[in-house]
């Protein structure tokens, strides 16, 4: 049904080459669909659908695409998918494309979490329910995790070498996951660092 | 409809709600999630909008549901309005939170994007965009264990968590589909088994 998965070489070639001839969007109501289908298999959170979809299946962006985009969806305010869904629209269509990628993102989502808001009051205490949720928050939490050690693999093409860019990663998983630092301070200093180490690394 | 609270809102307190989810929108980097707290400061202390019950409920429910988890603000905004006393009132709540918090940060996103867009062969712009990738993928890994740590009880948990390493496995080294593995989780749950 799908095609293998590309080889990095093949997708850095592409993406150098010939921009036109990569796959995107058809339309808005393409854009909106995607989207929206993103959306409702993304239980716990969207991100891992995002590169499942938009880089492994769909290849609307590279895996470093992907990577460097939600850098600053991450960085910027606001719900992180809700930001790289505006990006990814917008690259397309402009500010109807942002718009379209948003509303598919949060439309369908927003009536049923509402309808599931009212079922709940009805059927929450059961503890087969309950066990169900708990069952599917666990799958999502490796999803998770299975989409860093993917995009891990990108680090072999960064400017730095390995020997920095891996121990940054552990640092910050550390401060985050063990520490609970917040989140702002971390992103400033550990953040930071990669930023004036790999604008010292790039030529001017 | 029968909701724990009664309350009456004026035109000042909806006005009130709405100006100051505008403000956490600005506040909410690294996702609405992280200014929950401030939230419940302002909803269930400040105010008494919500019960503590309500608010937890409405962070778990979006948790559980497909769709961005920013979507808790609109269970938030829909219970104060059931507490106000009418579903005209739930759907003024959800639009209320809903457009607070993704108005300011929707702007401002999209207008650096697209200056980004345009001068990213810039050497300022490709430095602050690749070096911000080793502590993506670190928090990549961090949300995973943080969702995956549950209650922190290796005791009782380590079912769940040999779920989420086996299906983080079989993710990584696959194609499946995802849904497959979300209902092997959900029946796994329903059963107990986990």
């Amino acid at each position: 049904m799908h095609p293998p998965l590309p080889s990095p070489t093949v997708n850095a070639a592409a993406s150098d080459t010939e921009p036109a001839l990569r796959p995107r969007p058809a339309s808005l109501a393409d854009l909106f669909f995607s989207f929206t289908w993103l959306a409702l298999q993304g239980f716990g959170g969207v991100l891992a659908v995002v590169q499942r979809e938009l880089v492994e299946r769909k290849r609307w962006l590279t895996q470093e695409e992907f990577l460097e985009d939600w850098a600053v969806a991450q960085i910027m305010p606001g719900p992180n998918v809700a930001n790289l869904s505006l990006m990814v629209g917008g690259r397309y269509f402009g500010l109807k494309g942002a718009l379209t990628a948003l509303a598919g993102m949060l439309a369908a989502p927003l009536v049923i979490v509402l309808i599931l808001g009212v079922l709940y009051t009805r059927f929450g205490a059961h503890p087969q329910v309950i066990g169900a949720l708990r069952g599917m928050a666990a799958v999502s939490a490796g999803m998770i995790g299975a989409t860093g050690l993917k995009l891990a693999a990108a680090l072999n093409k960064h400017p730095l070498p390995l020997w920095l860019t891996v121990p940054i990663s552990v640092l910050g998983v550390l401060m985050v996951a063990i520490l609970h630092w917040p989140l702002f301070y971390i992103l400033l200093g550990l953040g930071g660092l990669g930023c004036v180490l790999t604008y010292r690394k790039l030529a001017p | 409809m029968n909701p724990p609270i009664h309350l009456v809102l004026g035109m000042g307190d909806w006005l009130s709600l709405f100006g100051h989810y505008l403000m956490l929108s600005l506040m909410s980097i690294g996702g609405a999630i992280s200014t929950t707290s401030e939230m419940h400061r302002f909803l269930v202390e400040q105010h008494g909008w919500l019960t503590q019950a309500q608010f937890n409920e409405s962070v778990a429910i979006a948790q559980a549901a497909p769709g961005p988890n920013v979507l808790f603000v609109a269970l938030m905004g829909w219970n104060v309005g059931l507490n106000a006393g009418s579903y005209t009132a739930a759907y003024l709540g959800v639009f209320v939170t809903m457009v607070g918090i993704m108005l300011p940060s929707t702007t401002l996103t999209y207008v650096a994007a697209q200056w980004g867009y345009r001068n990213r062969d810039l050497r300022g712009v490709r430095a602050f965009k690749q070096g911000m990738v080793p502590i993506v993928i670190a928090l990549l890994f961090s949300t995973g264990m943080i969702l995956g740590g549950a209650n922190h009880n290796p005791g009782t948990d380590w079912p769940l968590w040999t779920l989420s390493i086996v299906a983080g496995l079989i993710i990584w080294r696959t194609r499946i589909h995802l849904l497959w593995l979300l209902a092997a989780g959900a029946v796994l749950g329903w059963f107990q088994l986990v």
